[in-house]
């Protein structure tokens, strides 16, 4: 029998191609937990490769992802998240998992901004996700959330 | 990694020695603060020079803090770095403070 190398492994049910770079992160579902896996996250292969500006922006379009998954999907209890990262040539595209509560409505957030002179305290989270994003995709399959989002970004050496 | 305040040119000046304001740490940010202000002059600058990275949770902290000073005092920030400074831009949150370059010319304006 002969060995093929397909040059690639599933993960999620997403595809990921060995050359790209890509990087599976788990971590508990508590703000602690969220703030050291962001950190590996970042020091993870497919990251390191962004430019700096580019890994600022992924930093504070995770940092929201990551903590509305510990406040509101898993705000009756704990459990697990895992974040997907694949580098593709024009765009960094991430898979993150929980199974925590649905969305509301099953659908994603309408991520308005609040209005300044309001000063408000929050609300800030899905105007950054989309703000910083290209695509957002939602679904709920069983117990598990998962959202498929993908960003431009440029890699050292183009 | 502190907060710690100091009276400047009779300006309270609250230097913020953590690398980021977050999640995690957004309720001790602003529970330390709170410590921190009771006897706080009309006008109180943020330092913000070592924080690398503000989130969401650490935005809504820090207009928390504006509206435990507010009205008799105005809380003021100083030396936002590039990354700090874009996640404030984006969510018009800039619009609502005075922003000073550094302390030291912070002290000087007007306020």
């Amino acid at each position: 029998m002969q060995l093929v190398d397909f040059g690639g492994v599933s993960i999620m049910n997403s595809h990921c191609q060995t050359g790209g770079g890509f990087a599976l992160v788990t971590m508990p579902g508590d703000s602690g937990s969220v703030r050291s896996g962001l950190e590996r996250a970042l020091g993870s292969a497919p990251l390191r490769r962004l430019l700096p500006c580019d890994r600022e922006r992924v930093e504070v379009l995770l940092a929201e992802v990551l903590n509305n998954i510990v406040e509101h999907a898993y705000s009756q209890g704990e459990g697990e998240i895992r974040l997907l990262l694949r580098l593709e040539p024009t765009r960094l595209c991430l898979t993150i998992e929980d199974e925590g509560q649905p969305m509301p409505q099953g659908q994603l957030p309408e991520g308005q901004l609040p209005a300044a002179e309001a000063l408000p305290e929050g609300g800030f989270g899905w105007f950054l996700i989309r703000s910083l994003s290209t695509e957002v995709g939602y679904m709920r399959r069983g117990n598990t959330n998962r959202l498929d989002i993908a960003m431009n970004c440029e890699q050292w050496g183009g | 990694m502190s907060i710690e305040a100091e009276v400047r040119d009779g300006v309270l000046v609250i230097h913020i020695g953590h690398d980021r304001i977050d999640a995690a740490g957004a309720i001790g940010f602003k529970e330390r603060i709170r410590d921190l202000i009771p006897q706080a002059p009309p006008r109180v600058i943020m330092d913000l020079s070592a924080v690398n990275f503000v989130d969401s949770s650490g935005l809504g902290a820090i207009v928390a803090v504006m509206k435990l000073l507010a009205p008799e005092r105005r809380l003021e920030l100083a030396a936002l770095r590039p990354a700090v400074e874009k996640v404030f831009r984006l969510t018009r949150i800039d619009s609502v403070f005075t922003i000073h370059p550094d302390i030291a010319r912070g002290l000087v304006a007007t306020g």
